[in-house]
């Protein structure tokens, strides 16, 4: 037995060393130098195993789409992008850490990442004590962005709390409100909490909050038999579509049918497969993108994201990333980054360029701006599902 | 010293002089750069997993109870601690004193709530002991994960349902943001205190399985009713085994939470406990030096896993499944063993090794 | 009326937990082993019957049976595989096994299904109820839940009780050795009971899906620490104790959820399990061990 042991831990102990030595020898790139002049790695980071695989795939899969296109294009002055994609399980500690050395391992001089706010947080002191420009595609904390190097593409989460409020209360959608969010993740108390301040300046009434935690998100029974018993005419949802897709259910077969209304999380919706499309009719939601709008940036990428990944509709995490990418390359265009440029330096330069009247027109939003304070500035669009389809809401 | 060691001690000091040896060379590697940035990041998890190895080690391998609830503890501790630094951050502005501090408060706290549930969880036996050690620290990361605490002008708030809830005034900071758990600790681990830690608790290790409590605890272990009936007072031995198991995990709490910038009780869950416990297994039962090398191979592996992609994770299944029954399968093991001793004795020529005593015993 | 609501959706959840808890239940009192990857099995089972009849098109009835078909052969390699090699090790060594099992199915399901979530089409087609003018409403997916796991008790206990097979599997969680020299083959008996276990697993699959309609590589996790939870609670070994213990815990955690809070239902759930087991050690209805000495 000792000896089997012995000889197992020797051969684990020689692949270690082994991968240990050809980390080593990747080290010439790992101390942010910059490596080659004609090529700029930019490092992403997002689930890809684990409950929330389906948002850092997204992200992954977009991303890599829209560097293959600049690459295509012939890189942006001669400078060809490489995205190096880790999986960092969605963790919060550690593994989201872990994740970030081993992109830094890569040679990664831009970070797009990372997909969810809970793994960003574990890592944007160490961005910023390594200067390194990170981009979040949709981590929407507010603390997120703290740091001087760390901006986001999607909203932060207070704005849309606050959009949605004012929407239904502009609006006269409903007056008597309940609320069901996720009390464990950021995103969604990070909205709930704007919009509850928010709903009491404008005259509106919650009178049901109820809450769930990610370790049980599949029986909403009690939450829905209290906005039910509370009389709420109008169900607000600030979380993520799968979650959404089993409320509705839920809500259906108690018979109960308010009016729901939910934010950016829920783009994705209709395109859960064999979901009953019916189910969502009348579904206001305030969305940046919406896979079936008409304009051609949008109905282009759909296409080309289609083709390249067995059909499958990309959400908004995925228009969040290719935005993300794009940005990143109009930015290095503006000010001339070559690949052989140190991280750090890069940093400085990408921090002052965004913030300095640079404006994006992309596909979650035109003329988007960004702040000193690394939030983004842009419209949510409202949405109704009507037909099994998006269709705006004027305002 | 007398003249002839006894095996244990030998044993004991070989692994303090591999442990030196392992620390003497990372140092070497850190300080002339010769180290990637992934190996750098994992060192000090490596030891706050080496710890909880060992820790657990002493309840599931020498008091010979399974636990389930060792991530509890390590909530516990890296909770406490991490409150204790963030409040006194602007007052204690020396990571060398502040940190000692916090390794105390977060150790103390996790003792304090292992004697706690030890007192009732200690009366059952076997998988029931197991289920319960499971639901108790279930239940520590559901009560942080519903807590919040925030401090004003006005004092202390705490509130079981959200942040509103609490009312602070203006000034008001956020101490535990309910599940969004706490940030802005300061970054006080390093390998060098991490690894002095490690050391210290294998120390601690070696020298409870040879105290007097040690052997009290392994005869409990090996036949209860008769250790009994010879008058040891097996509550008692029992809750200090736990009681040690508790405050040592709390301590790697605290290395762990003082290594991120923020710090959620979610990442407590079973599944960290279960973990713990494969390293213990696959390690060795009672084996204290097989905990350490399985924490950090284990700990390493999902990370050398990485050029494998999308297989990573089930490489590591596989690997775990495999591993699991090399180790534990007679026929699959007498196997390797008669093959591995007609390769040794290849190299050494009548210098047939006699199986060393069993470690732990 | 409320209150009402949340006990038939707390029974409802329950019975669901019951039929879970059976299996962990059956494979505990013969193999002596905790099955982590009971849960895993649930949701292979989902994908089975969800690619049978969404994407195949075939009837929910045919679907069904192709699913537990296919629960029952996992579960039958999954034990030659990997359990038994590790007949005679100790059970933390098989309960390690387990987990690399379950880690191994969650992740196969993620390659081989994709990280999407999908929508399941519930397979009931029993109409709902409602009382009070509405305000009450009793889902046909509850009455099928509470239908068929009182069904599946039912019939447990006649076969476990009354068929030869059913004496054989008694008799191992017996004594294993004592079984072997009165002439039951042992291995076959577990493999049967893997067999049984892993079927009622793609049934479980069935009726969480159907209530909680979606489907992910994760899915059986949660329910199946719970499903344990409720086992233990109820005895582990005992079949009646896994229907009294899933019930007992799936109308706490919802009555938790709606009273006290949707943020610490899980921690009383947890709670009430430890004040049992500190009242009644071996759980509701399990078997007093006693020591030889």
């Amino acid at each position: 037995m000792k000896i089997a042991k012995k000889l197992m831990a020797l051969s684990l102990a020689a692949v270690m060393a082994g991968s240990c030595l050809t980390a080593c020898g990747d080290s010439s790139k790992a101390d942010g130098k910059g490596g080659d002049e004609k090529t700029l790695v930019i490092g992403g980071s997002g689930p890809l195993t684990g409950g929330a695989a389906q948002y850092g795939t997204a992200v992954k899969n977009a991303a890599q789409l829209a560097v293959d296109e600049i690459n295509e294009a012939g890189g942006v002055d001669g400078v060809k992008f490489k995205l190096v994609f880790e999986d960092d399980e969605a963790d919060k500690g550690d593994k989201a850490v872990n994740a970030y050395n081993a992109l830094k391992d890569k040679g990664m001089q831009v970070m797009l990442g990372t997909v969810t706010t809970g793994s960003c947080l574990a890592v944007i002191d160490k961005t910023k004590q390594d200067n390194v420009f990170q981009l979040t595609p949709s981590a929407s904390a507010q603390d997120v962005i703290k740091n001087d190097n760390a901006f986001q593409v999607c909203f932060t989460d207070p704005n849309q709390g606050k959009a949605s409020a004012d929407y239904i209360a502009q609006n006269n959608i409903a007056k008597k409100i309940a609320v069901i969010y996720d009390n464990s993740d950021a995103y969604s108390s990070g909205i709930y909490n704007t919009f509850k301040s928010e709903a009491s300046e404008k005259g509106l009434d919650i009178v049901a909050e109820q809450s769930f935690t990610s370790d049980s998100k599949t029986d909403f029974s009690a939450q829905i038999t209290a906005a039910k018993n509370a009389n709420a005419e109008l169900l607000f949802l600030p979380i993520y579509y799968q979650e959404a897709s089993l409320i509705l259910a839920q809500a259906k077969s108690a018979g109960y049918s308010p009016k729901f209304f939910g934010c950016d999380g829920l783009d994705g919706l209709l395109d859960v497969e064999n979901f009953d499309k019916s189910l969502a009719e009348g579904v206001m939601l305030l969305t940046p993108f919406a896979a079936d709008a008409a304009d051609d940036a949008t109905q282009k990428f759909v296409k080309a994201y289609k083709e390249k990944y067995n059909n499958e509709t990309p959400n908004q995490f995925a228009a969040d990333a290719y935005d993300g990418v794009k940005v990143i390359a109009k930015l290095v265009e503006k000010e001339k980054i070559k690949g052989n440029m140190s991280t750090s330096e890069i940093c400085d330069k990408l921090k002052n360029a965004i913030t300095d009247g640079f404006s994006y027109d992309g596909l979650t939003g035109q003329g988007m701006t960004w702040g000193k304070d690394g939030a983004v500035s842009k419209d949510p669009k409202a949405v109704v599902i009507k037909d099994g389809a998006y269709s705006a809401l004027d305002k | 010293m007398k003249k002839k060691i006894s095996p244990m001690t030998r044993k004991s000091f070989v692994t303090y002089g591999l442990l030196v040896l392992a620390f003497i060379a990372v140092e070497i590697l850190l300080n002339t750069g010769n180290i990637s940035s992934m190996m750098k990041g994992l060192l000090v998890p490596i030891c706050v997993y080496s710890i909880l190895a060992v820790s657990l080690n002493l309840t599931v391998g020498i008091l010979g109870e399974l636990s389930l609830g060792q991530a509890g503890f390590m909530c516990i501790g890296a909770y406490s601690s991490a409150i204790f630094s963030n409040m006194v951050k602007e007052t204690i502005t020396e990571p060398m004193i502040r940190f000692p501090l916090a390794i105390l408060v977060g150790g103390i706290f996790a003792a304090i709530f292992g004697l706690l549930i030890g007192i009732p969880v200690l009366r059952l036996r076997g998988d029931y002991l197991a289920i319960v050690t499971l639901a108790f620290g279930e239940i520590i990361k559901n009560v942080f994960a519903a807590l919040y605490i925030g401090y004003d002008s006005a004092g202390l708030h705490i509130s079981l349902k959200s942040q509103g809830d609490l009312k602070l005034a203006a000034d008001g900071k956020m101490v535990i943001n309910g599940a969004l758990g706490i940030s802005g600790t300061p970054n006080d681990s390093t390998f060098e205190i991490a690894a002095v830690i490690l050391l210290i608790t294998v120390i601690i290790a070696y020298n409870f399985v040879n105290s007097r409590t040690g052997r009290a605890v392994m005869s409990i272990r090996d036949n209860r009713i008769a250790a009994e009936s010879v008058g040891l007072n097996i509550t008692k031995y029992k809750l200090i085994t736990f009681g040690l198991t508790a405050f040592l995990a709390g301590i790697a709490g605290v290395l762990y939470s003082h290594n991120f910038y923020s710090l959620q009780a979610s990442k407590f869950d079973y599944n960290m406990s279960i973990l713990v416990l494969v390293f213990v297994v696959l390690g060795g039962i009672g084996s204290i030096r097989g905990s350490i090398i399985a924490a950090s191979v284990l700990t390493l592996l999902p990370e050398l896993l990485r050029s494998v992609n999308k297989y990573r994770m089930l490489m590591y299944a596989i690997v775990l499944i495999v591993m699991m029954i090399c180790t534990s399968n007679a026929t699959i093991r007498g196997f390797f063993v008669r093959n591995a001793q007609k390769f040794i004795s290849l190299f050494k020529k009548n210098k047939a090794q006699p199986e060393a005593v069993k470690e732990g015993e | 009326m409320a209150f009402l609501d949340n006990l038939i959706n707390g029974m409802s959840l329950g019975s669901i937990y019951a039929v879970i808890a059976l299996g962990y239940t059956l494979v505990y009192g013969i193999a002596k082993m905790l099955n982590f990857a009971h849960g895993d099995v649930i949701m292979v089972g989902g994908y089975v019957v969800f690619t049978a009849m969404v994407t195949a098109n075939l009837s929910p009835w045919l679907s069904i049976l192709i699913g537990i078909a296919a629960c029952t052969v996992l579960g039958i390699v999954i034990e030659k595989v990997a359990y038994k090699p590790l007949r005679k090790a100790s059970s933390l060594s098989v309960l390690i096994t387990a987990i690399g099992v379950s880690y191994f199915l969650q992740n196969m399901a993620l390659l081989v299904f994709g990280e999407k979530p999908r929508t399941f089409t519930s397979v009931v087609n029993i109409p709902k109820i409602s009382l009070f003018d509405g305000k009450v409403v009793i889902k046909g997916e509850t009455i099928a839940a509470i239908i068929v796991s009182v069904v599946i008790v039912v019939c447990l206990s006649l076969f476990v009780n009354h068929t030869q097979k059913g004496r054989a599997m008694l008799a191992v969680s017996e004594d294993k050795d004592a079984a072997q020299l009165m002439g039951i083959n042992v291995n076959s008996t577990i493999s049967l009971t893997f067999a049984i276990g892993s079927g009622l697993a793609a049934i479980a699959g069935v009726l969480l899906c159907s209530s909680y309609p979606t489907l992910t590589n994760t899915t059986g996790a949660m329910p199946g620490i719970k499903a344990f939870v409720a086992a233990v609670l109820g005895g582990i070994g005992s079949i009646p104790g896994a229907m009294i213990g899933g019930i007992l815990i799936g109308v706490i955690e919802i009555l938790g959820r709606a009273y006290i809070s949707p943020q610490l239902a899980d921690a009383i759930v947890f709670a009430v399990l430890i004040l049992v087991l500190i009242v009644k050690p071996t759980g509701i209805l399990g078997k007093k061990v006693n020591e030889k000495v």
